[in-house]
Formats: structure tokens, C-alpha cells, sequence
């Protein structure tokens, strides 16, 4: 559980986690935008199907793989947020074609 | 990329204080120079998003973390080129980096180079720590100076170091509140390290240093000479299971737990140039071997600031303006006396920014329990391998992580041993009963980050090349 401190300054934008309308601030990588937004687990291991969440935040550990516009395995900690984008959680492998 | 020319003088690889240093003094020197980063910002972590923190109380932070900007303005006056959220995946003994971007693969050569890849927080396997609600210690302060965010709930920091009690005063000055610290620092450290106390007292850390301290423990309660820690949960951490000395065992609530052992360096692309490493006792680590200018054993390539062992940050910078001035010597636009001469600052503020280190070393140096953990553990993050599998393939005669790889796929995965190599080394020496020194590190092969097959195709190709598969 994270909150954000009442005075970070920053623009708002829009974007949806597993469908679902979703906020965060401007300089916010996905897996950060994850964590604002509550998502405790953003993907589940391809070996034993365990929940894992963002580990390192600074491209080092990959626990913070997700799906970002359809394209799977995305390291959210080195992706910026940005309006509109689609952030899906990956349940296991990444698919084919995806 | 076409904003990037075809070819530099310079290639800096990371936009921390090393890196922003290293460009900006060869820059303003005349070489047509480059800074690849991963990140899209400057600063590295350590002074992550400083041109754009949404943290804007400059005392939440501190003015140590503030002193980055310094070296961003200079940087962007060089004449440097920049690239941020460019993925390195290759340095090639040719001296032809393979980076990513945007999607995109190229090649682009250099006539020098300089690794400043920067340091990693030092893995910290506990029973659990795979849990959601885990983190290191580092992954929040990175939260809280990239997006002001801040653990809520029962928060609890575990471990040891100074970024574990850096990041504790930041959260108090930030008005976070943080349940209980369960301080692992092993008592007999101590002792070790009272012979390097006057080198410290004598450092500009230590008048800083404990006022920090004092003031986290003047807010915070804290547990001393914890020994044994696990994180338990249903699906995240529910509760922090730990012991003080040999008592009894303890249970905490803990919605976030935050561990740190120190940090380590990023060798992964220095070792995957071919660059010699050597065990470094004192840090408990592998560390590429390089001389007083940073440079490595393969000829064009050197290493700058935490990459190639544990100094801090200011002593980055200065260790970034060497490596610069060595490779001005090397491209022939200063003879060897320039550079020494121009050196002569740069060496005195390292040699001041180093004072004390060896204090700090062995003060912090987690204890044994927590770098050979207990056999259910997991040690591979990624391949889910715990220290149990690894103690078993030693008994069947592997003798170094290279074979534990084959074995179990330990290191395989793809974050390629960052978060187990240095635990699966310290286990099998442990098992063995010899030094890490004999057992070695993973052999790396670029690419060093996971690239697609797509990003490869995209590589530029040649008329010839093309001509080749066409017609083979």
C-alpha cells in the first residue's frame, strides 16, 4: 500500500488498468501508476503461477512485467504513463502475438 | 534515432553522477561525445528525477540528492549528445554498441567508451521475499522522488546501510510514518570497524551522517542485532517474522516491507564485454578490475563511478571527469602530462570523497545469515530456485554458477542473474567451503537486456549483408 504525498505536483493523466478508468501523474512509469492506483500484484509467475509486484523499480528485477497496449512483457518500471494506454496485468508466459 | 550521429569519439553508457560527469568534461573538451541512459531523465538513481520530482519541499529530499541538478545544467551546456530510453544490450570488444529504442535495434560505433552502469541494490533473500508488499529499500525511495509516493499502513524497514537509514529520515521528513526498523547490522562489526574510525571521523560524512541517524531514532523505533527475518503472507505480506540475538521468534504486521543490505555493483554489461572482474573481500562482491583511470582489461573500454566498486556518489563524479580525461589522452588530444596535470584536482576531491569508505564497508556488511540464506529461500527470483536446489547441485559436483545455470536454470531468467548471481555464489562457497573468489561469477553474453527478434530485425542493414542471405 503506497499513497501519494497531498503536495506532489504534476499533470494528471488517464488511463485504464484491466479495463478499468485509472489516474495517475505525469512522471509516473507504469509500475508506479500501478501502485498509486492500489494493484497489489501486476503479474503471476510463468513457473509457479505466484503473484509478483514491482521488486527494484529500476529495470534490474523484471517483477513488474506487464502487458502495455497489447504488448506483453513490458518492464512498467521503464515505461513513462501516458494517456490513454491500456496496462494489463499478464497472468503467467507472454502470449503469442501479443 | 536519426538525432544521433553515425559514429562519437565517446560513448558514456548511464546518466548518473559518474556518466553525466564523464560526458560533460570530454564534451567540453572537443570530443563529439554521447550519454546513452536507460532512464528517461538524467540523474541515475541516486539522484533520480532531480530535473522533475513532483517532490517540490527541497528539505524532504535533502540537499545532498539536490546537489544532482548541479551536474545536469553543465551536461545539457556540453554540447554532449543525449539519449534517454536507450536500452544498451551490447558493447563489443570492437567497440560497437547494440542499443535499443523506441522499438528500434542499431549499432553504433565509438572510439572510446565508458561503462557507467552504477550500482544495484545487493539481492536480499529472505524466506518471502517474493511476496507483493516487498521492496527493496532503494524501489521506494525511487517512488518517492520519481512520484511522491510513500509506503501507508504498517510499514516496516529491515536490513542494514546507509541508503536504509537515508531513506527512513526521508520518509519522516516527507511526514510518512514507518512502524518499527529491524536493524540486521551484526554486532561484532563494530569491533571491526573501530580501526577505521578516524579516517571517518575525519570524512565530511560523519557530522551529517549522525545527525540523520539520531533523528531517525529519536522518531523511530528500532530493533537492534536482528538476526533471522521471513515475510509471510496470503497472496502479499500480512506479517514480518523475525529474531533479535538467539530469543524467541517475533511477529510484526506489516502491509509494506522494505529490506536493504547495501548496494553493489552493476557488472552485468562490463562482464559481458569480456571485462576482467576480481572478488573484492571488503565489499563482498565481484568487481570489474580496473586501474586509477577506470580503464579494463579490454583495450577502449573503461568503467566510471559505482560500476566499478562501491564509492558513493560524489566520488562518481570525480572517478567520471578520470575516465574522461584518460580517454582524451587515449584519442590523442592530451599528452600525458596534460592529463595527469588536469587530473591533479579531480584525483585530490576522489581521494577526499573516498575518505571513511572502509568504515562504512565493514560497518554495513550484512551478516552471513542473510547472504547464504536457509534452504527454503528463494535465490532465483525469476526461475523460482531456492538455496535447498542450489546446496543439492553442489553435492552432485557443481562447482560454480555457470553449471548451476544448466542444472536448474538458476540465473536463466530475465533479469540473467542480477537478483541471484551474487546469492548463488556466496551459497555455493559456503557449501564448498572455499571463497567466493574460487567459485566465480555467471559468464554473461549480450544481449545483456531481453531484445526481440523484431528489435534485431530492425538492425540497418547493408546492400552486402542482404546480398549474402539471398543469395547463399
Amino acid at each position: 500500500m503506497f499513497q501519494r504525498l497531498p503536495n506532489a505536483s504534476g499533470e494528471r493523466v488517464s488511463f485504464t488498468i484491466d479495463g478499468r478508468a485509472a489516474e495517475a501523474l505525469s512522471g509516473d512509469s507504469v509500475a508506479a501508476a500501478l501502485i498509486a492506483n492500489g494493484v497489489s500484484a501486476c503479474r503471476t509467475t510463468p513457473v509457479s503461477g505466484a503473484p509478483r509486484a514491482p521488486y527494484c523499480m529500476m529495470g534490474v528485477c523484471f517483477d513488474c512485467l506487464v502487458t502495455i497496449d497489447d504488448v506483453g512483457n513490458q518492464q512498467g518500471c521503464l515505461v513513462r504513463v501516458r494517456p490513454g494506454m491500456r496496462v494489463e496485468t499478464q497472468n503467467g508466459k507472454r502470449e503469442i502475438e501479443r | 534515432m536519426s538525432d544521433l550521429k553515425p559514429r562519437y569519439d565517446l560513448a558514456v553508457i548511464g546518466a548518473g553522477p559518474a556518466g553525466l560527469a564523464a560526458a560533460t568534461l570530454a564534451a567540453q573538451r572537443g570530443l563529439s561525445t554521447v550519454l546513452l541512459d536507460e532512464q528517461r531523465a538524467p540523474g541515475g538513481q541516486i539522484y533520480r528525477a532531480v530535473t522533475q520530482s513532483p517532490v517540490r519541499n527541497p528539505s524532504v529530499l535533502g540537499s545532498d540528492y539536490w546537489h544532482g541538478a548541479d551536474l545536469v545544467g553543465p551536461f545539457r551546456d556540453s554540447g554532449a549528445d543525449y539519449a534517454p530510453g536507450t536500452t544498451v544490450w551490447s558493447v563489443a570488444r570492437s567497440l560497437d554498441i547494440g542499443l535499443s529504442r523506441d522499438g528500434a535495434a542499431r549499432v553504433l560505433p565509438a572510439r572510446h567508451i565508458i561503462l557507467a552502469t552504477g550500482a544495484i541494490e545487493r539481492p536480499f533473500p529472505i524466506p518471502g521475499w517474493t511476496l507483493p508488499g516487498v521492496m527493496g529499500a532503494g524501489a521506494a525511495q525511487i517512488l518517492l522522488k520519481t512520484s511522491g509516493l510513500v509506503a501507508s499502513g504498517n510499514v516496516v524497514l529491515a536490513g542494514t546501510g546507509p541508503l536504509l537509514w537515508l531513506l527512513a529520515w526521508q520518509y519522516l521528513r516527507a511526514g510518512a510514518r514507518i512502524d518499527v526498523i529491524l536493524d540486521t547490522t551484526p554486532r561484532e562489526n563494530w569491533r571491526q570497524a573501530m580501526p577505521h574510525m578516524g579516517a571517518f571521523v575525519r570524512s565530511g560524512y560523519v557530522g551529517k551522517g549522525l545527525k540523520l541517524l539520531l533523528e531517525v531514532r529519536r522518531k523511530v523505533k528500532v530493533i537492534g542485532n536482528v538476526t533471522s527475518l521471513a515475510a509471510e503472507g496470503d497472496g502479499r505480506v500480512q506479517t514480518v517474522v523475525f529474531r533479535q540475538g538467539d530469543g524467541a521468534e517475533q511477529r510484526l504486521p506489516a502491509d509494506t516491507l522494505l529490506l536493504h543490505h547495501g548496494v553493489i555493483p552493476n557488472i552485468n554489461l562490463a562482464n559481458a564485454t569480456g571485462c576482467a572482474q576480481n572478488w573484492d573481500e571488503a565489499q563482498r562482491c565481484w568487481v570489474p578490475t580496473v586501474d586509477g583511470w577506470g580503464a579494463t582489461s579490454v583495450e577502449g573500454v573503461s568503467i566510471a563511478g559505482d560500476g566499478a566498486g562501491i564509492g558513493g556518489a560524489l566520488a562518481a563524479e570525480h572517478r567520471g571527469r578520470l575516465a574522461a580525461l584518460d580517454a582524451l589522452h587515449r584519442l590523442g588530444v592530451l599528452d600525458r602530462d596534460a592529463r595527469d596535470r588536469d587530473a591533479a584536482p579531480h584525483r585530490e576531491a576522489l581521494d577526499k570523497a573516498q575518505r571513511g569508505r572502509e568504515f562504512l564497508d565493514t560497518l554495513y556488511r550484512p551478516a552471513k545469515d542473510f547472504r547464504v540464506p536457509t534452504d527454503e529461500t528463494i535465490v532465483c527470483r525469476c526461475e523460482e530456485v531456492t538455496a535447498k536446489q542450489v546446496r543439492d547441485a553442489v553435492k552432485l559436483g557443481v562447482s560454480g554458477p555457470n553449471q548451476t545455470k544448466s542444472f536448474l536454470r538458476c540465473g536463466m531468467g530475465p533479469c540473467q542473474g542480477r537478483l541471484c548471481g551474487p546469492t548463488v555464489v556466496e551459497v555455493i562457497a559456503d557449501a564448498r567451503g572455499v571463497s567466493p573468489a574460487e567459485v566465480g561469477y555467471y559468464r554473461l553474453r549480450p544481449p545483456v537486456k531481453p531484445i526481440t527478434l523484431a528489435e534485431l530485425a530492425s538492425l540497418p542493414k547493408a546492400e552486402d549483408e542482404i546480398a549474402a542471405v539471398l543469395h547463399h
